[in-house]
């Protein structure tokens, strides 16, 4: 039996206990409630991933503790 | 081009045009997925929380409707992941006509666990392949994934699926 004679016995199955969604509208309008969510969960300022502050602070680490590199650093910039 | 430009700039009066032209579409999307109307409302209002605080991604002369369904399908996912588990069946939801109302509600109250109870990724695609009948390729498009990782992904829940069904005594037929 093929994957698709398989999807079409669940799809009959189905159709016959799940019925698929009709189109509908929301029954409100949700801009107020979009409004509150933006006053209340304000965006931050500063919108930077956390990886990025890992690797900024591995960065940081590596120059404080290894010096020497800075100059080689200036070198390739 | 100008309104999307105005939003990727941050302009929330640009943002709320937007919303307004797209929120019964993600509405629509999110609620085929997740299956209940409340939560679709707050998943289309995190839906619309998340492209605000990622607009400065957006490509203003990219498709603002693929992008916004895009998200609304992870946040749809991330509530399949994390939302409430319990299951609720709305006593209206049509099913087949049976002699036996009792042996009919059983089986549906059976499949709709045997749904809930597939890992989220698999409900995603199969709620969407099967009951929905929408194409792999806009289904790939939405979750971000490829056309063939659909379909393996239908093929393991159908398994699944039937595995389940088969434990509980519910045959799978084709007619």
């Amino acid at each position: 039996m093929n994957n698709q004679e398989i999807d079409k016995e669940m799809k009959e199955l189905l159709k016959q206990y799940v019925a698929p969604m009709q189109d509908t509208e929301p029954r409100r309008d949700l801009w107020p409630q979009m409004l509150r969510k933006l006053e209340e969960q304000p965006l931050p300022i500063h919108n930077v991933p956390w990886f990025d502050w890992a690797l900024a602070s591995l960065a940081g680490a590596a120059l404080l503790f290894f010096p020497g590199i800075i100059p080689a650093l200036f070198y390739h910039l | 081009m100008e309104l999307l430009e105005s939003f990727a700039a941050g302009d929330l009066e640009a943002f709320e045009v937007l919303f307004r032209q797209h929120q019964k579409e993600v509405y629509a999307w999110t609620l085929r997925i997740v299956r209940d109307t409340g939560i679709a409302e707050d998943l289309t209002v995190e839906t619309f929380w998340r492209i605000y605080k990622h607009r400065a991604r957006f490509k203003p002369d990219g498709n603002f409707r693929a992008w916004a369904r895009r998200i609304a399908t992870n946040a749809a996912l991330d509530h399949l992941r994390h939302g409430r588990q319990e299951i609720t069946l709305p006593e209206n939801l049509p099913c087949a006509a049976s002699p036996d109302g009792a042996v009919s509600r059983e089986t549906r109250d059976s499949i709709h666990r045997a749904f809930h109870e597939l890992p989220a990724k698999y409900r995603l695609v199969a709620t969407l392949a099967l009951v929905e009948e929408e194409s792999y390729n806009n289904i790939a498009a939405a979750a971000g994934i490829s056309e063939s990782l659909v379909k393996v992904r239908v093929f393991r829940a159908v398994r699944m699926l039937r595995k389940k069904l088969n434990s509980l005594r519910i045959e799978v037929h084709a007619k």
